[in-house]
């Protein structure tokens, strides 16, 4: 059973990834599970300088979902470099850096410079505010452009272009990574959400909107992906309320090379693990012998 | 020493009633029971579906052999799912999380709790009455706070554990009238309490704690508080319990529960 997949020059064993922002840098699920067994893991995403992060509380619940509203918190590229990434060779499986920045410059400068330190894949975190209007870059097909060519052109890394739900029509954006050189695209970030406690009045989330996940997302994450994955050639990359095998199956036939697994890590950390030997299963019960034969196998009639 | 985490499907002993809706949830977690330090916290799925989405943090409030124990509040959806489980159904529980009380082999133990914040400080008296028979002339106060009379929980507790307990009420009805804090305050005018002799651990609202960093740091004592926030993760992978401190954010679930008074902003 063939279950390997290739995001342009990457390879991933099977396809199911850990989702920026809900893994950490890897480390912390090493009581769970052995990296090594999942497809890879995207890293929280990293900022050039330092980034204190939102106010509290950051974190609220909402119907089979969840409010976040981090804020990009990190340590910066140069603490990452020290730090974290010489510690991802003992993990045993790919490692992508998720990366945001303010133009597309500053994609471009923290793509070569994390090349330069050895990684070999990098996740555009692209629902970041375009400094020139008040959209996110990737509400912008000409801005979304502009960053995928920028890093393109500084780095030989595999690029996966990382694209907020937030938007009209997710084709035009998924079109524009691609024209620029992305090497796949994957969606869904959060939407954006809110909450307010009717005791006090006040909004849930110190920063008053967060992004939302987990399963109330799905069907909506789903459709984009379906939509998506009809307009480019470049493989794509599902996510959004997964939580079993069955719904990471849903994104495949839906037309996903490989899906990200996110808020659900929070839940059961084993979620990751628990998706690959479910789709493992399947395959076998159904007798598929390549994983490919499944991504947009969805049948109309 | 490694820090190991422990993710079981753990059975139920009991979850009884013990007040209006305060509940006690005994559990046979052999493996987090030999793992756990007072402070330190479990992660429960209180329903296998969505609803909660999230795990349910509680502290640890007393081990004994395979048992742990939670003491508890139902006050929403998830503690009142929990409340109605029966003995015998299992549970998805990971833990022991976040860093403890560090535990000071001080002459004096002061402990304030605020409300739920006795929770945790019951299993700290016991250890400390471990450390406590080994030095005779140890002492531990306890200082429960708590609304009203009918709030108060825990005594026998710790004086089976040989503390000394005072009581205060917001409205008067038991013990002293008024705040913990103005407790702990009268308290502290005993001059027998030096930095040197003295160790302060608190748990409650963090208003509370707040004031607590002000009692003591007007008089020159140590204090450990024990915070509390939203939490997703519960490990230190998501980000979402940040509590602000004098040195930035840090992780309540990873860097605390436990901080040092001194830290809180
Ligand atoms: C480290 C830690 C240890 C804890 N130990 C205990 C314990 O030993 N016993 C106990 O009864 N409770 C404890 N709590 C609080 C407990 O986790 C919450 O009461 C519980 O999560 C509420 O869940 P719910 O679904 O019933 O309430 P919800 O419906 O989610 O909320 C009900 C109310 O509780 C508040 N609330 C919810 N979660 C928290 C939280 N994490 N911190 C503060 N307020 C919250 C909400 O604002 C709301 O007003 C602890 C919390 C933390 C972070
Ligand atoms: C707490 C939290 C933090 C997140 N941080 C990031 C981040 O730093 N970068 C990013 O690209 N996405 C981030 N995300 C979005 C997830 O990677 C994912 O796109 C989204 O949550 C949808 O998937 P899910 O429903 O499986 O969680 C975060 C999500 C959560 C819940
Ligand atoms: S709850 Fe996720 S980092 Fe603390």
């Amino acid at each position: 059973m063939n279950t390997e997949i290739f995001l342009g020059a990457l390879r991933l064993k099977n396809p199911v990834l850990a989702a920026s922002g809900t893994f950490g840098y890897g480390e912390e699920f090493k009581d769970f599970l052995k990296p090594k067994d999942i497809g890879a893991i995207v890293t929280k995403t990293i900022t050039f300088s330092p980034r204190q992060g939102n106010l509290p509380p950051r974190i609220t619940e909402t119907a089979a979902g969840m409010l976040n509203s981090i804020g990009l918190e990190n340590k910066g590229l140069d603490d990452f470099i020290k730090n974290k990434a010489p510690g991802f060779r003992k993990l045993k499986t790919p490692v992508i850096v998720s990366i945001a920045g303010d133009s597309p410059r500053e994609y471009g400068e923290l793509a070569k410079k994390l090349c330069a330190a050895g990684i070999s894949a990098i996740e555009l975190n692209l629902s970041c505010p375009n400094l020139k209007n008040s959209k996110l870059i990737s509400q912008d097909p000409k801005t979304t452009y502009e960053v995928v060519k920028a890093v393109r052109k500084a780095a030989k890394a595999a690029i996966i272009a990382k694209l907020t739900p937030n938007v009209t029509d997710i084709r035009e954006i998924a079109i524009a990574a691609e024209e620029a050189g992305a090497d796949s695209v994957s969606l869904v970030n959060t939407f954006l959400g809110m909450g307010i406690d009717v005791n006090t009045r006040r909004p849930r989330l110190g920063n008053i909107t967060g992004g939302l996940s987990g399963p109330a997302i799905k069907p909506i994450a789903l459709r984009m992906v379906w939509e998506t994955a009809g307009v480019v050639k470049i493989p794509v990359v599902g996510m959004g309320g997964i939580m079993t095998a069955d719904e990471a199956l849903e994104f495949i036939i839906a037309g996903a090379s490989a899906v990200e697994i996110g808020t659900a890590n929070f839940i059961e950390p084993k979620t990751s693990l628990n998706v690959v030997s479910g789709i493992k299963d399947y395959m076998r019960k159904n007798k598929i012998k390549d994983i490919k034969e499944l991504i947009g196998s969805i049948r109309y009639k | 020493m490694k820090k190991i985490i422990i993710q079981e499907k753990i059975k139920i002993i009991s979850n009884s009633r013990v007040g209006r809706n305060h509940f006690r949830l005994i559990l046979c977690a052999k493996r987090i029971a030999s793992l756990s330090i007072p402070g330190q916290f479990i992660e429960v799925r209180v329903a296998e579906g969505y609803e909660p989405l999230l795990r349910r943090p509680f502290s640890i409030h007393h081990v004994k052999g395979p048992n742990i124990e939670i003491f508890y509040q139902a006050i929403g959806r998830g503690t009142e799912i929990l409340s109605r489980k029966k003995a015998g159904e299992f549970l998805d529980v990971i833990g022991p999380l976040g860093k403890g009380f560090s535990i000071l082999n001080t002459q004096y133990s002061i402990l304030v709790a605020g409300g739920m914040g006795v929770a945790p400080l019951v299993f700290l008296a016991e250890k400390l009455k471990e450390c406590k028979s080994k030095n005779a002339k140890c002492k531990i106060v306890v200082l429960l706070g708590a609304k009203t009379k009918n709030h108060i929980f825990c005594q026998k507790e710790f004086k089976k554990a040989g503390c000394d307990v005072k009581i205060s009420t917001d409205d008067g009805s038991s013990g002293f009238g008024g705040r913990v804090t103005d407790l702990l305050k009268s308290v502290l005018l005993n001059t027998q309490y030096l930095i040197l002799n003295t160790q302060i651990y608190a748990c409650g609202p963090k208003p509370m704690l707040k004031e607590i960093g002000g009692i003591v740091a007007s008089c020159g004592l140590a204090a450990q508080v024990s915070l509390e926030e939203y939490m997703a993760c519960g490990i230190g992978a998501c980000l979402g319990c940040a509590a602000q401190t004098k040195s930035g954010y840090k992780y309540v679930c990873k860097d605390g529960p436990v901080f040092k008074a001194e830290e809180l902003t």
